[in-house]
């Protein structure tokens, strides 16, 4: 007997009894259905997550103050930072940066002051502003939707220009033309020249919702920032290499001319951090790793279930087929031919279950994506994931049943009524 | 009443044959175990069977003939005793072996036929040559010639419930001849038809018999089958009845 003609067998007797074939079946696209699904959002979170860490700009190496420990999240957020060894980053340690560590793309400090107050006439809203060097926009990539970014004179001058973030601006404007206008940013009137275009939140923030200034502006006009020894200080310095291989490099060379900057003695430990994007990435992939992990045992429960289900309803049906086992007994069937027989029975239900299960899966999670809540993202892994299972399924709960038919006894067929 | 002499015809001896048997069974038992009682279908049969016979078994309800077919048909095992087909023993066989016996050696007739109902005559008759290996093809062109035989050469694509019940037991008999298998066991194979339609089976068990020297074993409740078979092989309780005790007259 070829594996074909007990799988037209198989065919014939899962038509035999259509609704409860189906029904069979049901537990395994449910299953099947929810693994897919399930694990399209965990992909997908895990995806938009990266996708958050990549936009924060590119081969990014970022010096913070303090000594911080990423554990489960954004250093600028959920990092601990050890109050005692902070020392304030400066100006001087961005252009020390800038001078001492060659090759590389841009050096970008930022001062940040949250909660600032921005207004156009009777418009009131509260933003972050952030104080930037020139090639800052190059740094984070962050693209001009509208007008410009500020210039070397912009910067020089400390002119009071700004540049909207996305959601500010539409905030601020409404539909209206932001360019030209003037707006009050704390105290200080300022001319809007450009917009970004949106980006998103970040772990380093939130473009959308800043108002971007030359640094030396921010300096006179939304926080003079000065260190006890009178030095300017900023909030995090970025920087970008001009590779992603030469990341490496960048972060020894930086960490050492922040240890100069900062007279730390040998042995003694840093008091700035350097982080760099893959450190987040891969934090990040072990949580989301651990989400879908998590999403996929939960759907793999239903589809136990599912598998249980078959071998329930198998388990029946040796029992009502045993005068029919009993007779392919009696004229001549081996038992291991009895075995395949029902093997590749349940294996073709729930393989064909798993394949209206992997549409059921790719349906909801196309529905889910929709809503905009969450990303998902169907990866060819968990549909070869969701055929395996099923594969895997139909053999598990098959064997006992099909054991079961392949010991009966031909005599069976003559006994059984 | 004469006639009711032959209603109980006891065992006739055995033929005096030079050949070796091709059944030789010595001391079959068979106990059924039912919970706490023991059901002793089989009480000691031995009996030998030469190749080109037909026999019949006849005997009261409930006396062991469906018992001892099964177990010479290899359905089933005895509980104790010998059984030899060709010179091999049954008893020692595995279970592969035992499916290659019921598959080529021996073809099995049901009273209640027990073709397969979604199977069409010609599937139906196949399936041992299925099981034996062939090609789907040789196996349907078998199949189909084997219809042809028991005269069913028009009704290949039938299933079961198309077909009358003296049908349907024609197509049970080419499955089990299918193999060209040397002996054909059949339990009751007209029990289950109208007399005009037994009459009919019979005479084709009478023309294989003749034409192609199978051996059978035809187990019956009918005397008049059991008269035209050239030995009987009479049970009672479970053994071989061989004096003529009740024979019956006016
Ligand atoms: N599977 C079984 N379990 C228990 N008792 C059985 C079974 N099969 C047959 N018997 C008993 O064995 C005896 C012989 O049965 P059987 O061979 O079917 O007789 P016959 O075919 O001559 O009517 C009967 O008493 C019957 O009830
Ligand atoms: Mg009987």
């Amino acid at each position: 007997m070829n594996f074909l003609r007990n799988f037209g067998i198989a065919i014939d007797a899962l038509l035999a009894n259509k609704l409860r074939s189906a029904l069979t079946m049901l537990g395994i696209i449910i299953g099947v259905g929810s693994v897919v699904a399930l694990l399209s959002i965990g992909n997908g979170v895990q995806q938009s997550i990266s996708r958050q860490i990549t936009n924060i700009g590119t081969n990014l190496v970022t010096v913070v103050p303090g000594q911080v420990r990423i554990t489960a999240g954004p250093p600028t957020s959920q990092g601990i930072r050890t109050a005692t060894q902070v020392k304030p980053l400066t100006d001087a340690d961005a252009n020390a940066i800038r001078e001492r560590v060659p090759n590389l793309l841009g050096v970008a400090p930022e001062l940040t002051v949250n909660n600032v107050t921005v207004a156009f006439q009777r418009e009131k809203i509260l933003i972050t502003a952030r104080g930037v060097t020139l090639d800052y926009n190059r740094v984070r990539n962050l693209e001009i939707a509208q007008g410009r970014w500020f210039d070397q004179a912009d910067d020089e001058r400390a002119s009071r220009v700004a540049i909207l973030g996305s959601d500010a601006a539409d905030a601020l404007f409404g539909g209206l033309n932001p360019i030209g206008q003037t707006i009050r940013v704390g105290n200080a009137p300022f001319t809007v020249i450009g917009v970004t275009v949106p980006v998103g939140a970040g772990f380093a923030g939130n473009p959308d919702t800043s108002v971007f200034m030359p640094l030396q502006t921010a300096y006179r006009t939304i926080s003079n920032a000065r260190t006890a020894s009178g030095a300017r200080r900023v909030s995090v310095i970025y920087i970008s290499a001009l590779s992603s291989e030469d990341i490496p490099r960048v972060e020894r060379a930086v960490a050492q001319v922040m240890r100069q900057q900062h007279a730390i003695r040998e042995g003694a430990e840093d008091d700035f951090t350097v982080l760099t994007q893959q450190q987040f990435l891969s934090i990040a992939d072990s949580i989301t790793g651990i989400l879908t992990l998590f999403l996929g045992a939960i759907a793999g429960i239903s589809l136990l279930v599912g598998g249980i289900g078959i071998m329930n309803i198998m388990l029946v049906s040796v029992t009502e087929r045993t005068k029919e086992i009993g007779l392919r007994k009696a004229v001549g069937a081996k038992k291991r031919t009895i075995l395949m027989q029902f093997l590749v029975e349940t294996i073709t239900l729930s393989l064909i279950g798993g394949a209206f299960g992997i549409l059921l899966g790719v349906g909801a999670a196309l529905l889910v994506g929709a809503t905009g809540i969450i990303a998902t993202t169907v990866t060819l892994e968990s549909i070869a994931l969701a055929v395996t299972f099923s594969f895997a399924v139909g053999l598990f709960f098959g064997l006992y049943p099909a054991n079961r038919a392949a010991s009966l006894q031909p005599i069976e067929a003559v006994r059984y009524e | 009443m004469s006639e009711l002499v032959n209603v109980y015809p006891s065992t006739s001896p055995e033929p005096q044959r030079d050949d070796p048997p091709i059944i030789e069974a010595t001391n079959l038992t068979k106990v059924y175990k039912m919970g706490e009682t023991e059901v002793h279908a089989l009480r000691g049969v031995s009996l030998r069977v030469w190749k080109g016979e037909m026999i019949s078994v006849i005997g009261q309800s409930g006396s062991g003939k469906s018992t001892l077919l099964a177990i010479l048909g290899a359905l089933d095992v005895p509980t104790s005793g010998s059984y030899k087909l060709d010179g091999r023993e049954v008893a020692s066989m595995n279970d592969d072996q035992l499916a290659e016996i019921r598959n080529q050696r021996i073809g099995f007739v049901f009273q209640k036929f027990n073709l397969l109902a979604r199977n069409t005559a010609l599937a139906n008759v196949a399936l041992p040559l299925a099981y034996a290996g062939l090609s789907d093809r040789e196996a349907k062109r078998r199949a189909a010639e084997m219809l042809a035989v028991v005269g069913l050469g028009d009704r290949l694509h039938h299933l079961p419930n198309q077909l009358s019940g003296g049908q349907q037991q024609r197509v049970a008999i080419a499955r089990a001849l299918v193999n060209q298998p040397s002996i054909i066991l059949a339990d009751e194979p007209t029990g289950n038809l109208d007399s005009v339609t037994g009459k009919e089976i019979m005479a084709l068990f009478h023309t294989l018999h003749r034409e192609r020297g199978i051996t059978l074993i035809i187990v019956t409740h009918d005397p008049n089958i059991a008269a035209q078979s050239e030995r009987i092989i009479r049970l009672k309780d479970g053994l071989i009845e061989y004096a003529a005790q009740e024979v019956q007259t006016a």
